[in-house]
């Protein structure tokens, strides 16, 4: 059957063909008899890759599960994400892994690859069996706690040193649980001053970007900073990166475009962990996405049912809708930012940094995972046409840059027109 | 106005109405029968969400003698953790025929979220941190009465700011009827960014209370919990009063006839000694009798002018 994906720009350079042979895979020649999939005027990228999705299954299947969180990633163009481990129960054991990974399989929209809990529980106190989930088919390269911070230095050192053993990456949630609590919930600063909400300040995860840096140095291992926040995290990644030290670091969406002052209203959509940040910072995580600072972008999906995010603020649930959106964010706030950068960091360096060989490129060969997106479009984000069970989604309202409009995912198209088929 | 949510809700104009209101009110506390017809047939709930005494009382109070139903209902404990919804639980009681909802609630921003759910009129009566903006109109009030205009006047409010929505809604009021305010509290009992907030609010902080106090021409002493300790704020009681209590030596270099203002409940012997309470230039029981006013003037224009 294959496919031949026409006119499309390849990764915003020259314009060509793309060949799809019957297994799924970038040929250099058209195969027979090929189902057309037209792309004239649209940008082709490798399939993007989410290194940090909630996906809520199991334990919250009225919120996301992997099925309809899968929708959502090939709705915005994804076609792997990486599933956090905080869900109840929690990913700390290979049968666990396992489960996520064949409910993926089942789905059939993207890979979802488990992402392993560093701590049995996400206690932060005893390694979770690491090397069983990274032995098992699930073949788990990424641990993380996230949700909570690996605070324990003695803990974090050990996770650091036992993956090294089969390459995997620790990705760690920064926050001094000492710094910012758990009822941290504002940036800290003027406006927290203000309203009166306690402060989240940008120390509590600087603090722990700097310890962990330092311990991937002393452990010769390698340490991936979540959702990076703020433009001091930003310097200790350059230093970092300057003396050799092997980190890297990811920023989220809503990082990049929305600022702290959306709390004026106390709205809970707004609420999110780390907190939205001042513009100082937005800029700085801005240019380092640039500059290559930070590898990567990735959403930190957090669908949450309606009624979590329904009470005071203090007492709401973090986290923001990013799947659907997250490349029009990108294009959004870095409009200069070119195709091939995007295409590193939103698919082919998460791809690297996850172990995910058969992702992050268009090369001949590989698996046909190729997002295909329409530069010049826009669209008005609207919460209720969202495929994600949840709806609290900070873009409602807002006009985003570029819309995905085919994902083919293993040489079959997920979605056609900007529809899931 | 449509509810009282903040001190931002109101200008000049309309604080001047409350207070003019809240004089005739005044009035009607001195009478045998302390009642009006204003709000009859008016239903108005006080729902705290939090321990309260004073606050509630009064509310309670200053609602009956306008001749509304009022009802209290108690809703201790976060409703988060009973598995309800803020909003569920608010919608509940509003579905009951409601005019006017009281509100108290340890989150800050609560009263805000509240109003953007429900029809009936919003007061708040202290959210979390945030605001408590009938103790800060009855504060006002009572120094209006004691100094006449606060244009000008020198305002020193003392004590854990960081914690305070009285603090925060003082500041507002105060600098918006012409009041120059000062702060002062020491560096971990002020709130994360003030140095920015009291530049572009027009207020002045201070970690010296003895610099500032003989310049006063009233003092508003905030409580200090003792919990605060534990949390690391100040390392023990007696240190705090050393520095930022109204002692007895401090009391004598304040000007004679300067308020002294407290929201209460004091905390005797800790923020304020007790030779300073009981004063005769304390105003700590006319501020609850000016309470009483301030919310039945509230109550009144919030609620009177409707139609039902």
């Amino acid at each position: 059957m294959g496919l031949v994906i026409t006119g499309a720009s390849l990764l915003g350079e020259k314009t060509g063909d793309l060949y799809v042979d019957d297994a799924g895979r970038l040929v250099d020649e058209a195969p027979a008899g090929a189902e057309v999939l037209d792309a004239d005027g649209l940008v082709a990228l490798p399939g993007l890759v989410d290194l940090h999705t909630h996906l809520r299954e199991p334990g919250r299947e009225d919120a996301e599960t992997i099925l309809t969180g899968s929708r959502a990633a090939a709705v915005g163009g994804y076609t792997a994400v990486l599933a956090m481990a905080n869900t109840s129960p929690v990913t700390d054991t290979a049968e666990a892994a396992l489960r996520v990974l064949d409910l993926g399989r089942e789905a059939g929209l993207v890979d979802v690859q488990p992402v392993g809990a560093v701590t049995r529980g996400l206690a932060g106190e005893e390694l979770a069996e690491l090397g069983l989930m990274a032995r098992s088919r699930a073949r788990v390269r990424v641990f993380s706690d996230d949700g909570k911070c690996v605070h324990d230095a003695r803990v974090m050192r050990r996770a650091l040193e036992y993956v090294k053993a089969f390459g995997g990456v620790v990705s760690q949630h920064a926050q001094d649980p000492t710094l910012a609590g758990p009822t941290s919930c504002c940036h800290e600063g003027e406006l927290s001053g203000r309203l009166g909400l306690p402060g989240w300040p940008g120390i509590a995860e600087e603090v722990i970007v700097a310890r962990d840096v330092m311990l991937a140095r002393h452990t010769g291992s390698r340490v991936h900073v979540a959702h990076v926040s703020t433009a001091g995290s930003v310097e200790v990644i350059r230093w970092a990166k300057a003396q050799g030290i092997d980190v890297t670091a990811e920023v989220t969406p809503h990082h990049l475009l929305l600022t702290t002052d959306l709390l004026t209203g106390y709205d809970p959509t707004y609420k999110v962990n780390p907190p939205l940040r001042p513009q100082e910072d937005v800029d700085a995580l801005r240019e380092a996405l640039a500059d290559g600072t930070i590898d990567a972008v990735a959403t930190d999906h957090a669908p949450h049912a309606r009624h979590d995010k329904e009470h005071a603020f203090v007492d709401a649930a973090f986290g923001m809708l990013g799947l659907e959106t997250a490349l029009g964010v990108v294009r959004t706030a870095l409009p200069d930012l070119s195709w091939a950068r995007v295409a590193q960091v939103m698919s082919t360096t998460p791809a690297r940094i996850a172990g995910l060989a058969d992702h992050g490129s268009l090369a001949l060969g590989s698996p046909a995972h190729v997002t295909l997106v329409d530069p010049a479009a826009s669209v008005t984000v609207d919460r209720a046409a969202s495929v994600s069970l949840s709806r609290n989604n900070p873009w409602h309202g807002r006009k985003l840059v570029s819309r995905v409009v085919h994902t083919v995912y293993g040489g079959r198209p997920t979605v056609r027109d900007g529809v899931l088929v | 106005m449509r509810h009282l949510l903040s001190i931002d809700d109101l200008s000049v104009d309309a604080i001047a109405e409350i207070f003019e209101t809240a004089a005739d009110m005044h009035d009607v506390q001195r009478r045998e029968v302390k009642k009006l017809p204003a709000l009859r047939g008016r239903t108005v709930i006080n729902m705290f969400f939090e321990d309260s005494t004073r606050t509630r009382s009064s509310f309670e109070i200053a609602g009956k003698w306008l001749s509304a139903d009022v009802i209290n209902i108690s809703a201790k404990g976060s409703s988060a953790s009973k598995g309800e919804s803020l909003r569920d639980t608010v919608l509940t009681v509003c579905a009951m025929g409601v005019d006017g909802l009281v509100i108290r609630h340890p989150a800050s921003g609560a009263a805000q979220q509240v109003s953007q759910w429900v029809d009936a009129v919003v007061v708040n009566a202290g959210d979390g941190m945030h605001e408590h903006p009938t103790q800060a109109l009855l504060d006002a009030y009572t120094l209006q009465r004691r100094l006449g205009s606060l244009e000008g006047r020198h305002v020193v409010l003392v004590g854990d700011l960081t914690h305070s929505r009285v603090f925060r809604s003082n500041v507002l009021c105060l600098t918006k009827l012409g009041a120059r305010v000062t702060v002062v509290a020491p560096p971990t009992l002020m709130p994360a960014g003030i140095a920015a907030w009291s530049a572009a609010a027009g207020f002045e902080t201070s970690y010296d209370l003895d610099a500032v106090l003989p310049h006063a021409d009233a003092v508003m002493m905030l409580r200090v919990q003792r919990e605060r300790m534990s949390g690391g704020y100040f390392p023990s009681a007696r240190e705090y009063t050393v520095g930022y209590g109204l002692t007895r030596d401090r009391l004598a270099t304040l000007k004679p006839d300067a308020p002294i203002c407290h929201p209460g409940p004091m905390n005797r012997g800790l923020e304020i000694a007790a030779d300073a309470a009981d004063a005769a230039q304390s105003v700590v029981l006319e501020q609850v009798s000016s309470g009483l006013a301030v919310r039945m003037s509230v109550l009144y224009h919030l609620l009177a002018g409707e139609e039902s």
